[in-house]
């Protein structure tokens, strides 16, 4: 802790070191300036922007269809969580109904996101700390959910598979049947995982009580999702402003007691098995019916209208040129994504294209934290602690 | 077969003969390191679901000489702030350190290319000094990760080698010699004469502290040998590579041979010391079998042993997270130290008492 480091003399040079950009801990391009007193972190500055590919602005300049697929690029982990966001908004401002079976689907691909981001960070937070192996065996599990990504909307990562006013195409029922089917022995992996890791000496040691988060703190700091509930503050999005069927549905908010990366980690796990509760839930109760609005100038028609229908044709030839128009207005729509509330505020002038655009990014206000967090610690648990933020520079650096 | 030759034809027939044995040696050593470092990352690759490589030759039995030929073929890179000199030197020390060690080190009954009274003292002194390789060439980097992980593997192997020593002490004590194979004749006759597992009657009480020795030595040897969970120097989410950042091609591939040659001999003092060397775990009657037979089998039990041991250090890497640098020097020094300096009283303890009375 902070008070266990040794005093520093004034006009001591420090050890300063460039953690990254091109670093096997930093998570994507994050470049650390760490100022060292031995092994002892004594400031961390953080340096982004290095994967900074100005979506805010491009996002402007393209229609509200066109803007979408950009939110898969953000939070490359659970592309969809953030898809999701963005569709809230924009139904929010048009007003626009979602079918039920369209949210039901949206759940189930909500909860996989959050596994497949929860699952790579758990497992590469062990890796922060040196085990080498429960990464791979994350991975295997990964690789399933990519393929129910890839049945469900053509594509591994970049799915593009929610839209305004529902999803992009129904389910196949095989499908349904496959995801119910992984549920049950992706819970034994999970359990196998644990063994290795969860109760493991040194990765005990290696988390406990490293970069501890108070409940003030992580208030002051924006912190969000999983940082706030593993100090003890269960807010959760889903709960506490239910969107789409959350409110329908029986999950648990697993929270932390002491706010460590320790904390955090079971936070992770805990809700990973929740996930996997929400889909079965979900599966169950899916109804039938259609995954976009009905006559609605923000679907395109069905295919078998437009073979008889020259005003279908027009519609559809029109809402993927010209694109629809949102009616003007502010609006502030948020998802709890796996990494915390990320939020989308749109800013419309009633044309086809949004008039500004601002992501709020969960790992933003999470990394900015890293030099409070750090200092005092040793040079080792830099990479656990940044392990334990979840930081993916897709969302940070836009 | 009490040496591996005679002093024939004068004074330079002898240093020839001794010259052809080292190199046949380093042959054979060499030659098995490819196949166990293989071995290594086909044990990582199983625990990890991965197949491993499985592409050069049959199961990928030609990996690790593909691997030569690629370092080998590449340019040697060094970095312009560097000393050149000692940047070079380096990992041609801790290779020649690495085999210099094996000098000493008996694989079967006087299959030993010098057969030292004092093989223990000289081993010991070997691997104290292999420290130096990573130290000069995280110095010449002239770069700061490699420099910081010279400074641990520094402080690190020091650490160690204090309690290593005492363990190695406790075995002499019961020996009463330091020439290795001694050592791994007083283990003759059985498992119950093995230091790890010493249920001889009269040596029955001391079958715990040996066992908690053993278990200390493996630590410590994985300690001594950078290898995971005490993987500091080269811990790839803290420093990258450690002091091997900036080496590439020919230079980091003898730094790579160094450090499996010290692994490897790692595992031959834990077989020496606790494992009873060539000794079979169950007497097999030698009857009149020829002496090269008895040799060769003497050999193949070692190499068994060795590769024992080898597994145990690949599982260990597959498994375990990394310490970090204050846990392990608490490790080092709060407990292996005062548990093995206690054990060598006890030993010694034993050894006067059973001396005294004769028992």
């Amino acid at each position: 802790m902070a008070d266990d480091s040794a005093p520093i003399v004034e006009g001591d040079r420090k050890f300063t070191i460039n953690f990254g950009p091109q670093h096997p801990a930093a998570h994507g391009v994050l470049r650390l300036v760490l100022d060292l007193d031995g092994e002892i972190v004594d400031r961390v500055d953080p340096h982004i922007g290095l994967l900074h590919r100005g979506t805010e602005k491009l996002i402007e300049y393209k229609t509200f269809l066109q803007a979408l697929p950009y939110f898969d690029r953000l939070d490359y982990v659970a592309p969809m969580n953030q898809e999701h966001a963005y569709c809230l908004a924009i139904e929010k401002l048009a007003g626009i109904e979602v079918p039920r079976r369209a949210q039901f689907i949206r759940v189930i691909f909500s909860e996989i996101g959050r596994i497949l981001s929860h699952l790579l960070n758990v497992t590469t937070q062990a890796m922060d700390v040196g085990a080498l192996t429960p990464p791979l065996w994350g991975f295997e599990e990964r690789e399933k959910l990519m393929v129910f990504y890839e049945r469900a909307s053509g594509s591994r990562m970049h799915a593009a598979y929610f839209r305004p006013g529902g999803v992009h195409q129904d389910l196949p029922p095989d499908l349904i049947e496959d995801i119910h089917k992984f549920c049950d022995p992706f819970l034994k992996v999970l359990d196998d995982i644990e063994t290795l890791v969860t109760e493991n000496r040194i990765f005990k040691q290696r988390n406990v009580d490293i970069g501890v988060v108070s409940v003030p703190d992580a208030l002051a700091w924006g912190f969000s999702g999983v940082m706030v509930r593993g100090s003890g503050l269960a807010w959760d999005l889903r709960r506490a402003e239910p969107y789409e069927i959350y409110s329908e549905l029986d999950f648990r908010i697993p929270i932390g007691k002491n706010g460590d990366c320790w904390d955090r980690y079971l936070c992770r796990i805990e809700e990973m098995r929740e996930s996997i509760r929400i889909i079965l839930q979900c599966i169950d109760k899916l109804p039938v019916g259609p995954v976009l609005p009905e006559r609605s100038k923000f679907a395109p028609p069905r295919r078998s209208e437009m073979k008889t229908s020259m005003e279908a044709l027009i519609h559809h030839f029109k809402l993927y040129t010209e694109g629809f128009h949102v009616p003007a207005g502010e609006v502030y729509a948020c998802v709890e994504a796996p990494k915390g509330e990320f939020g989308v505020y749109l800013v419309a002038d009633g044309t086809n294209r949004p008039y500004r655009l601002k992501i709020k990014a969960p790992g933003y206000a999470h990394l900015q934290a890293m030099d409070p967090l750090c200092r005092g610690h040793m040079l080792a648990d830099v990479s656990a602690i940044l392990g334990s933020l979840d930081i993916v520079f897709g969302e940070i650096d836009r | 077969m009490e040496r591996m030759f005679e002093w024939g034809g004068g004074v330079w027939g002898g240093v020839g003969l001794a010259a052809l044995q080292v190199l046949a040696f380093m042959v054979v050593l060499l030659i098995s390191l490819a196949f166990l470092l293989l071995m290594d990352r086909k044990v990582w690759a199983a625990v990890q679901l991965r197949k491993g490589p499985n592409v050069v030759g049959p199961f990928g039995l030609l990996q690790s000489f593909a691997d030569f030929f690629k370092f080998v073929f590449k340019e040697i890179v060094i970095p312009a702030g560097a000393n050149k000199t000692v940047f070079i030197l380096a990992p041609i020390l801790t290779l020649t350190l690495a085999f210099v060690g094996w000098a000493v080190v008996p694989v079967a009954p006087g299959w030993v290319i010098a057969d030292l009274n004092v093989g223990v003292l000289y081993l010991f002194a070997i691997s104290s000094l292999g420290v130096y390789g990573i130290i000069m060439g995280g110095w010449a980097s002239n770069s700061k990760y490699p420099f910081l992980g010279a400074l641990r593997s520094a402080a690190q192997m020091v650490s160690y080698e204090v309690s290593i020593g005492f363990v190695i002490i406790t075995v002499l004590l019961l020996v009463g010699s330091m020439n290795l194979t001694d050592i791994v004749d007083s283990q003759a006759g059985g498992i119950w004469n093995w230091h790890a597992f010493l249920l001889r009657p009269d040596r029955i009480l001391l079958f715990p502290v040996m066992f908690t020795m053993f278990v200390i030595f493996f630590i410590s040897a994985l300690a001594e040998t950078n290898r995971p969970p005490f993987d500091l120097p080269e811990a790839e989410s803290e420093l990258v590579a450690g002091y091997q950042v900036e080496y590439s091609s020919t230079p980091y591939l003898l730094f790579m041979i160094g450090e499996y040659l010290n692994i490897v001999m790692m595992c031959a003092m834990l077989t020496i010391l606790f494992f009873g060397g060539w000794h079979s775990p169950i007497p097999i009657p030698v009857g009149d079998m020829p002496d090269w037979l008895v040799s060769l089998g003497s050999f193949l039990m070692f190499a068994v042993k060795v590769i024992f041991f080898f597994f145990l250090f690949a599982m260990v890497k597959a498994i375990v997270p990394r310490y970090r640098y204050d846990q392990l020097m608490r490790l080092g020094w709060k407990i292996f130290l005062p548990t093995s300096l206690v054990a060598v009283i006890l030993v010694s303890g034993y050894r006067v008492f059973t001396h005294q009375f004769g028992i």
